[in-house]
This record gives C-alpha cells, sequence and structure tokens, in this order.
C-alpha cells in the first residue's frame, strides 16, 4: 500500500518537471578566439531567469555544422556558468549552436539557434605585442652591454655563495675527500638545468686545477649525456684530461625518491667535503640538503624554485636565490662577454622596478585599466 | 667545425622559434608541435648511454671491491629482475612487475617521501632558533603565520588569521614576485647567451 502510493507520487512529481515551462537561456553569441591557430570559438549566453531554483541542472552546449542540425551535444556546463570555449574546430567550416537549459526532473528548454561562426587563424598574436617590444629591449640591452663589456671590464659585486665554491673546492682538495653535485630532478628544457651545467663547468674546471675528486650523479638520461661532456671538456679546458674518468658522471634513477635516497646514500656512505646542488628541486631538496648537513659538508645551493629555497637557505652554508644562479656561470668564468649579460640583467631590473612603481601610482592615481591592460599578457 | 655547426643550428633554430612565439597560425604550431617530438627521438639513445653508465659504475665498484660494493650487487640485481620479470611476464595490472611495483617500489619512495616531515621538523627548529632579531622576527611571524591557519587561532583571536592571511598575501607575495621578475629575466639572459654562443659550457668538448 505505502510502496504503490510512493509509486503514484513519484510519477506526479516526475509529469510536474516535465510540464514545468524552464525558461530558456538567451543572447547566445558566438564569437572567434583572439590570437589563436583558428580552431576555436567563444560561446556567452545569459542565465536561464530559471537558474535560481533548486532543480535547475545547467547548460548542454549544441553543436551543428548546418542550422537545422542535426546538433551533436558537447558538454553539460554546471549553473552559474554561461561561457564555453569550444576548441579543434576547423576553420574551413561554418558551425551552429544552441543551449539547453535544463533541470533534474528532466525538463529542458533551449535557446535559439546562433550561426553561423567561422573560427579565423591568425598570423600575429596582437595580444603579446608588448612582450615582443620586451624581448626587443631587452635584447637590445644584452647587445649595448656586450660592447661595453669589449672596451673593458665591468664591475660585478661579490656573492658570497659563489665566491665560496672556489673555497670550498680547496676545502675538498685538503681533506682528501670528493665534490658532489647534484644537478636536480628536472629535464634539459628546463632552464634552472642548463644553469646547473654551466656551473658545473666551471666547476669541473677548478676541480681539475686542485686535483680533486668530483661525483656527478644525475636524473635524468639527457642531462646525463651532456653532463659527461661538460665534465669533460672542463678537464681538457685545463689541460688534464688525465684526471677525467667516465665514471665522475654516473647515471642513478629517472625516479624522484629514488635518487634523493640514493644522492643521501652517497653523502651519508662517502662523506664528501661539499655538496653542490644547482638546478631545479622538487621536493627531494630538503631530503638532499638535510643528508648533507648531517654529514657536516659545505652545502651551497642555487635554484629558482621559490618553494623550495627556504628549504635550502635553512640546511646549506650558502644559497644561491633565483637569477643569482643563472649569474653563476658568468661570475665564475669571468669572461667579459657574459658579465656583460650580468650587467644587462641589473639593468633590466631597474626598468622593471620603475615601471611597477610607476604602474602602482597610475593604478592609485588615475585607475585607468589602460595601464594595467598593457602589462597582461593573453 | 664540431662547434660551428651546432653554434649555428642554436642560432637559427634560436631564432626560428623567438618568432614562432608570435605566430599563432596552425603551420606555426605544428612547426613547435613537432620539434617538440624531436627531444623523444634524442632521448632514446640517451637511455642506451645513462643504462650503460649505470652497468658500468657499478659492475666497476664490485670488480675494484670499493668501500660497500655489496650494495652494488643488491642494486644491480634488483634493476635487473625488474627488467626480466617485466620483458618477460609483461607489465599489465595483476602481473608480478605491477605487484613488485605497487607493494615493494611504491612504498619505499613512500618512506623516502615521509622522511621529508622528519626534515621540516629539524630544519624548522634550526630557523627558528631565536639567535638574531631576524631570526626571531621569523619565528614570530612563523608562529603567528601557524596559529592563523589552524583552528585553534581563530578561537583565541578572530584577528589571528586576518594576519595570517596578509602575511601570505602582502609580504611573502612581494618577495616571491621579487624573486620572479630576477628568474623571469634570469632565464631570458641565459636563453640569449646560449643563443649568441656566448655561453658554451652546455657544448662540452671536441
Amino acid at each position: 500500500m505505502v510502496r504503490s502510493s510512493l509509486a503514484v507520487l513519484a510519477a506526479l512529481l516526475l509529469a510536474a518537471g516535465q510540464l514545468w515551462a524552464l525558461q530558456p537561456p538567451a543572447g547566445l553569441a558566438i564569437s572567434d578566439i583572439p590570437d589563436d591557430d583558428g580552431t576555436g570559438l567563444d560561446l556567452a549566453w545569459q542565465a536561464s531567469p530559471d537558474e535560481a531554483g533548486p532543480a535547475f541542472l545547467g547548460y548542454i552546449i549544441m553543436r551543428a555544422t548546418k542550422p537545422e542540425g542535426p546538433f551533436e551535444q558537447l558538454n553539460l556546463m554546471p549553473r552559474g556558468v554561461t561561457a564555453y570555449t569550444d576548441i579543434e574546430l576547423d576553420g574551413r567550416q561554418d558551425y551552429y549552436y544552441r543551449v539547453v537549459a535544463v533541470d533534474t526532473a528532466g525538463a529542458a528548454s533551449q535557446s535559439a539557434v546562433a550561426g553561423p561562426a567561422r573560427p579565423k587563424e591568425e598570423w600575429f598574436k596582437v595580444g603579446k605585442v608588448n612582450v615582443l617590444i620586451g624581448t626587443a629591449l631587452f635584447i637590445a640591452l644584452v647587445l649595448v652591454f656586450l660592447e661595453r663589456a669589449k672596451r673593458g671590464r665591468l664591475f660585478l659585486r661579490r656573492l658570497a655563495g659563489l665566491d665560496a665554491v672556489e673555497e670550498a673546492v680547496g676545502r675538498a682538495t685538503e681533506m682528501g675527500k670528493p665534490i658532489l653535485y647534484i644537478l636536480g630532478t628536472s629535464s634539459i628544457s628546463d632552464i634552472a638545468t642548463i644553469a646547473g651545467l654551466n656551473i658545473l663547468g666551471q666547476v669541473a674546471r677548478k676541480t681539475a686545477e686542485y686535483e680533486t675528486p668530483l661525483m656527478v650523479p644525475t636524473y635524468d638520461y639527457i642531462v646525463h649525456a651532456v653532463a659527461r661532456e661538460v665534465v669533460k671538456e672542463g678537464y681538457n679546458a685545463k689541460g688534464r684530461p688525465d684526471l677525467y674518468s667516465e665514471d665522475m658522471v654516473f647515471f642513478v634513477t629517472d625516479n624522484q625518491m629514488g635518487y634523493a635516497a640514493a644522492c643521501s646514500g652517497i653523502m651519508a656512505r662517502q662523506k664528501p667535503a661539499t655538496n653542490l646542488f644547482m638546478g631545479m628541486f622538487y621536493a627531494e631538496a630538503l631530503i638532499l640538503a638535510e643528508a648533507g648537513a648531517a654529514t657536516g659538508a659545505i652545502q651551497i645551493a642555487g635554484t629558482d624554485a621559490v618553494t623550495q629555497l627556504p628549504f635550502f637557505i635553512t640546511a646549506c652554508d650558502f644559497t644561491l636565490m633565483g637569477e643569482e644562479l643563472y649569474a653563476a656561470s658568468a661570475y665564475l668564468s669571468k669572461e667579459p662577454l657574459l658579465v656583460g649579460t650580468i650587467k644587462a640583467q641589473d639593468f633590466s631590473k631597474i626598468v622593471i622596478v620603475g615601471l611597477v612603481l610607476l604602474g602602482s601610482l597610475i593604478a592609485i592615481v588615475v585607475r585607468s585599466p589602460f595601464f594595467y591592460n598593457w602589462f597582461s599578457i593573453r | 667545425m664540431k662547434r660551428a655547426i651546432p653554434l649555428t643550428l642554436v642560432l637559427v633554430l634560436s631564432i626560428v622559434f623567438l618568432i614562432q612565439y608570435f605566430i599563432p597560425s596552425r603551420v606555426s604550431q605544428q612547426l613547435f608541435d613537432n620539434t617538440l617530438q624531436w627531444e623523444i627521438v634524442i632521448g632514446i639513445p640517451a637511455v642506451v648511454i645513462a643504462i650503460d653508465s649505470l652497468i658500468r659504475h657499478h659492475v666497476l665498484k664490485i670488480r675494484q671491491r670499493k668501500k660497500d660494493w655489496a650494495y652494488s650487487i643488491v642494486y644491480l640485481g634488483s634493476a635487473l629482475m625488474m627488467a626480466l620479470v617485466g620483458i618477460i611476464g609483461g607489465i599489465q595490472q595483476g602481473r608480478l612487475f605491477m605487484r613488485l611495483f605497487t607493494y615493494a617500489m611504491a612504498p619505499m619512495q613512500a618512506t623516502v617521501f615521509a622522511l621529508l616531515a622528519y626534515y621540516m621538523a629539524s630544519a624548522a627548529y634550526r630557523s627558528f632558533r631565536a639567535r638574531k632579531a631576524e631570526a626571531t622576527v621569523l619565528l614570530l611571524s612563523a608562529f603567528v603565520l601557524m596559529l592563523g591557519l589552524i583552528p585553534l587561532g581563530a578561537s583565541l583571536w578572530k584577528g589571528l588569521p586576518v594576519i595570517g592571511e596578509w602575511m601570505m598575501l602582502v609580504p611573502n607575495m612581494a618577495s616571491k614576485r621579487a624573486i620572479m621578475f630576477g628568474v623571469g629575466i634570469g632565464m631570458a639572459a641565459t636563453n640569449l647567451k646560449i643563443m649568441l654562443g656566448i655561453e658554451r659550457n652546455w657544448l662540452g668538448g671536441d
């Protein structure tokens, strides 16, 4: 008796839901995605007046290549969302869209068909004009300072972390212990890894000079191959190819925690006098740095990973923060041309600081979005 | 000559991809996507070199009976076993390879990862020892921030979460951004140095 009453009630509710006239979304507008490869369209519509209702579910996006259909269902957007981006379209084809409002009772109400619309392929990213200007300015600055560097020596402020590299190599030599150089756990496509390799080249020159053993356990296959060549070149440059051994640079694993465990093991067993961490680091940063600190080694770290910097600062004797990592190779080699690029970096920072101050002032005084728009990258 | 070819290639490709960044067309995107595939092609011989290095390193250690050479036997034995089990039995779900991965490798990785909790505590202890004025400021900031992030802080005083949030959004974010500016410029400078052939360490020897 109870069960049959419930069935009748459910049927009545369902019928009421289907009879309930849900109001459709209005003002469906289609626009081409700016600065793209001609494969996407942006859709926007006004919410259905019934969106606030408890049974309202969302909007079904439908697409067709003819106004009369057939329309295919693309996606269900939840309530509150009134925009959709359709991608991977054919730039030679017209498209028609409609948006259907639906509720949990199964009621549906569709908007008017919008279209035709065709995605347009662009040949220049207008939204990146500011990046283009910034890049051109930076290249010009680098070229100017390179010219100045050719003419005479440029002053470079002291970097304690980099001055300590020579000291650390000397200490390892005196103690007769090796230097452990860790390049991080990223690939060669990471600029921080390349910066780490550049510093490795300079360190290899110093270890060749002082006849200090060097160990470079690697994490990435390609980084391994490059690191091996870099170290070899360092020993050749100092006229000590006899000291170079292929076993100096050895592959460990491409497993993050496996790598951290292996390097920690090397630190605990072989007790290197100096640990250098240069490159991109993730969660393994603190494991490595703390394992090294426990052995009493001099530790110098350099990374641009902002989240890992506090760990290195805590556990290492010296830390190269962000841009200092990129300046290290030039600082250690003292080659005038390389030093010239550091000057260009410093000058660019002055320009950026000036723009930040100017922008803040304009934002406070004028409150115009013009200046802000100039610095947003689309 | 051995250096001239790669340096020319780097210069030409750098200019091509600098221009490509500003061109969104399909041809430009395809060029970019296809070039990214090269990394995979380059990666294949690099895998062989790396595995060769790994085996040589440990075999040498065992042969010369270097300190802790027994660990090398464990290392090589484990690597060989995983490879054989994967090649012979397959790597699908339920196979021995996957069981070894799930019940041996994953817990070992988790164990090393879990060490972070201990290391964080010891690093925090060292950082927060109020020896200098800066360390005292750091200690106080951390104390307020941590209190602000837990329910106890809000129940003690409603202003604590507000101060904590302000510390994260204003001084913390400002210093992060300052570092990020430098990093961005440093990256661009490194790219330029490589592009113009000023920085050649990455090239290795002849």
